[in-house]
């Protein structure tokens, strides 16, 4: 048996791509994606909803702390947990507000007897647990060591934890700046990436305006190296500063309006 | 005072906010804000007082107060009593009733707009059904035009967002040509630039005028920059067609935004000096959503939809080319779901079209919403049973600037075909000729065509 070298009949095929396929290496959108009749074709159909369901996984994926415990033991800082007021993902999807406070419960976790650190990182789930169980252990080994000189605080692992978390955490230990690095909400290019919002002198309804922010960080996006330099430089920016957010002027940009987060 | 009784039990509302903000159909921004009704049976009892309520009560009664807010100044001095007079009698309830009834015709509903305020609009549509939402928008026609004409009957438009995650030019080149040779653009070709400066701005805008002018596109271009931007690149001669703002419907809100009324006038003034338009000069493209208030905390306690509502008034104080409801956007802590953002998209365009606007559903959703391509399908394929003005064409319907899920060049050509809706006229004569069409108005097989338009620019771009 042997293929048909070529078969004059043969249909061609029913939703070949576009004739200027050639222009998607100059950008990640779908273009040139062809179609049948009016709608898209089924691989493209497919590989988007391939995307979306990473997405969505990412989304509601749970942290999962033993595995991030054990990842962070290496850095010889103490770790501990605590959790948002939102009992669950559906609440924490409702109910920004929830996901910045701290659950009662967890509220006396922090111990008093720490010494007041200079910087504290909080590891937070945000929207793409994803992100931060891949991210957050290699993104601290490579910023922990350019930190020298500075008092570091508790490793804090934060679960259906927004951004502002950080801030109650922070107060609670005494910090002068925290570090919350949590998922980013996931797109269809990138269900894992990591933002590192770093906020100096939290206090309680503390804005994003006060807070700068790297984003994108994940080896394909920012990576490790590049993200804990431009981090590093931040945080001794803004305690140099006594001050971080817009009033900071660095070329990071400020934290993005609030809507998402 | 406001009440209702059902069976035994009597259910009081304690000022006209508390009115609206209950009878609104749940959703996660008005539980978030505490302003939702307690109870399904509460939420009727809302709609019951609501329907008893004297439309005429809207005037009598500010939301938020004259003197604080230049949204509630705007939508009094603007009120157009002589256009309110046929339905001043109303009641919520019977307004109802007449936006359905033959009464409310085309002509009608046009000659009725200025009369109308948010309020009303808002009050009226929370009585409704997303049938009735679709039934009655259906009859009102909003036409603008710049140098393509939008809104006509039995016309759709698209606005081509050809995003890039950093405004690389041959990538937005790049996507806008795809979107062009599927037929997409006729509303405006519109990016949102991940960057604020200035030079790089100027860039996109340059690139588009030059490929609208070369190629005598019958459409406009905008770049979605903060409204000072755009004046300033005005003020330095950058060829800039239509001028953009985000907007909302209270003065806090505004000042979120860093605008003000006074600004937005200047930059309207910019965009008419330089009488770019052809065919008319409708010069600003507005952008809302549902939640915005909140999320700025700037919603003196009204619930999101009402809010909203009062967004359309600022817009049409600035006769605009294009309104833009992003509705999904937001996330789902305004709009969980399918379910609640396919309801707002209905409301938003219903109320903006009943006050006389242009209106166009961004048709979205992020990946953290309880929504997917299906819902989207679904409240596409109403919004053009309900004669939407235009909708967002991105291409493979994700955008990869903005990270979030609109509908694409192919839901449109979808949407075409569905309910055979035909472009812009202006863009519809481009498209043909340049044969991308065939004489039935549906889109050519690429393959078949002896030369692609763009081979030059595309043939640059290989290189």
């Amino acid at each position: 048996m042997s293929l048909p070298a070529h078969d004059d009949d043969a249909e061609p095929p029913l939703s070949p791509a576009d004739p200027w396929n050639a222009l998607r290496a100059h950008t990640p959108a779908r273009i040139a994606l062809g179609r049948s009749g009016a709608s898209l074709p089924t691989r493209e159909l497919l590989a988007f909803g391939v995307a979306h369901a990473q997405a969505r996984d990412a989304v509601h994926a749970a942290l999962d702390v033993t595995a991030l415990r054990a990842g962070l033991a290496g850095f010889g800082l103490p770790i501990l947990e605590v959790r948002s007021a939102a009992p669950n993902r559906a609440a924490y999807l409702a109910r920004p507000d929830w996901g910045r406070r701290l659950d009662p419960a967890s509220a006396a976790v922090p111990s008093a007897s720490v010494t007041p650190p200079a910087v504290l990182f909080v590891i937070a789930d945000g929207l793409s647990a994803v992100a931060a169980q891949r991210h957050a252990v290699p993104l601290l080994a490579a910023t922990l060591p350019l930190l020298e000189g500075l008092a570091v605080g508790p490793l804090v692992m934060a679960t259906q934890a927004r951004v502002a978390l950080a801030d109650a955490v922070a107060i609670r230990l005494g910090a002068r700046l925290v570090v919350s690095l949590i998922g980013e909400r996931p797109g269809l290019s990138a269900p894992d990436s990591l933002g590192a919002y770093v906020t100096c002198a939290p206090q309680p309804g503390t804005t994003d305006a006060e807070r700068n922010c790297l984003s994108n960080i994940r080896p394909e996006g920012l990576g490790y190296a590049e993200a804990a330099q431009q981090l590093v430089a931040l945080i001794r920016a803004a305690l140099a500063a006594g001050r971080s957010g817009v009033a900071l002027s660095m070329q990071a940009a400020p934290a993005p309006s609030a809507i998402e987060r | 005072m406001y009440r209702a009784r059902i069976g035994i039990r009597s259910h009081v509302f304690a000022s006209l906010s508390e009115l609206l903000a209950k009878a609104s159909p749940f959703r996660s921004g008005d539980a978030l804000a505490g302003v939702a009704a307690v109870s399904a049976e509460a939420r009727m009892a809302a709609r019951i007082a609501l329907a008893d309520l004297p439309l005429r009560a809207f005037l009598d009664t500010a939301l938020i107060p004259y003197e604080q807010d230049d949204v509630t100044r705007l939508i009094v001095d603007d009120h157009d009593t002589a256009a309110f007079a046929p339905v001043a009698s109303l009641t919520v309830g019977a307004f109802r009733d007449w936006l359905l009834s033959p009464r409310a015709t085309t002509e009608a509903l046009a000659a009725l707009a200025p009369g109308i305020t948010p309020e009303m609009a808002a009050a009226v549509s929370k009585l409704m059904r997303n049938q009735d939402l679709v039934v009655a928008a259906r009859k009102i026609r909003v036409v603008t035009a710049f140098r393509s004409t939008i809104g006509l009957p039995g016309r759709l438009a698209i606005r081509l967002q050809p995003n890039h995650p950093a405004d690389d030019p041959r990538g937005i080149l790049a996507s806008t040509l795809d979107g062009l040779l599927y037929g997409a653009g006729d509303a405006c070709i519109g990016i949102n630039p991940a960057t604020d400066d200035p030079a790089k701005l100027r860039v996109l805008w340059e690139m588009l005028d030059q490929l609208i002018d070369r190629h005598g596109i019958p459409t406009q271009s905008c770049v979605l920059a903060h409204v000072t931007r755009q004046i300033e690149a005005i003020e330095h001669g950058v060829p800039v067609d239509l001028v953009f703002q985000s907007v909302g419907g209270t003065e806090a809100l505004n000042r979120s935004f860093g605008v003000t009324l006074a600004l937005l006038r200047e930059a309207r003034d910019a965009g008419l000096s330089l009488q770019r338009g052809t065919v008319g000069h409708n010069v600003m493209y507005f952008e809302t959503g549902q939640g915005a208030a909140l999320s700025a905390n700037a919603h003196h306690g009204l619930d999101q939809q009402t809010c909203e509502a009062r967004a359309y008034a600022v817009c049409r104080a600035f006769a605009p080319l294009l309104v833009n409801s992003v509705v999904g956007f937001i996330g789902p802590e305004y709009l969980y779901d399918g379910k609640q953002i396919i309801r707002a998209g209905l409301e938003d365009h219903f109320c903006g079209k009943l006050l006389g606007l242009p209106m166009g559903v961004d048709v979205c959703y992020t990946n953290h919403a309880e929504a997917d391509q299906d819902d989207m399908d679904s409240l596409l394929t109403l919004l053009g049973a309900a004669g939407v003005n235009f909708v967002m064409g991105v291409p493979g319907a994700d955008d990869v600037m903005l990270g979030y899920q609109s509908t694409s060049f192919h839901d449109g050509l979808a949407l075409r075909e569905t309910l055979g809706l035909r472009h812009a006229p202006e863009f519809e004569d481009w498209l043909l000729a340049h044969q991308l069409l065939d004489a039935d108005g549906r889109l050519r097989d690429a393959r078949s065509l002896p030369a692609l338009p763009f081979d030059a620019a595309i043939a640059a771009l290989r290189r």
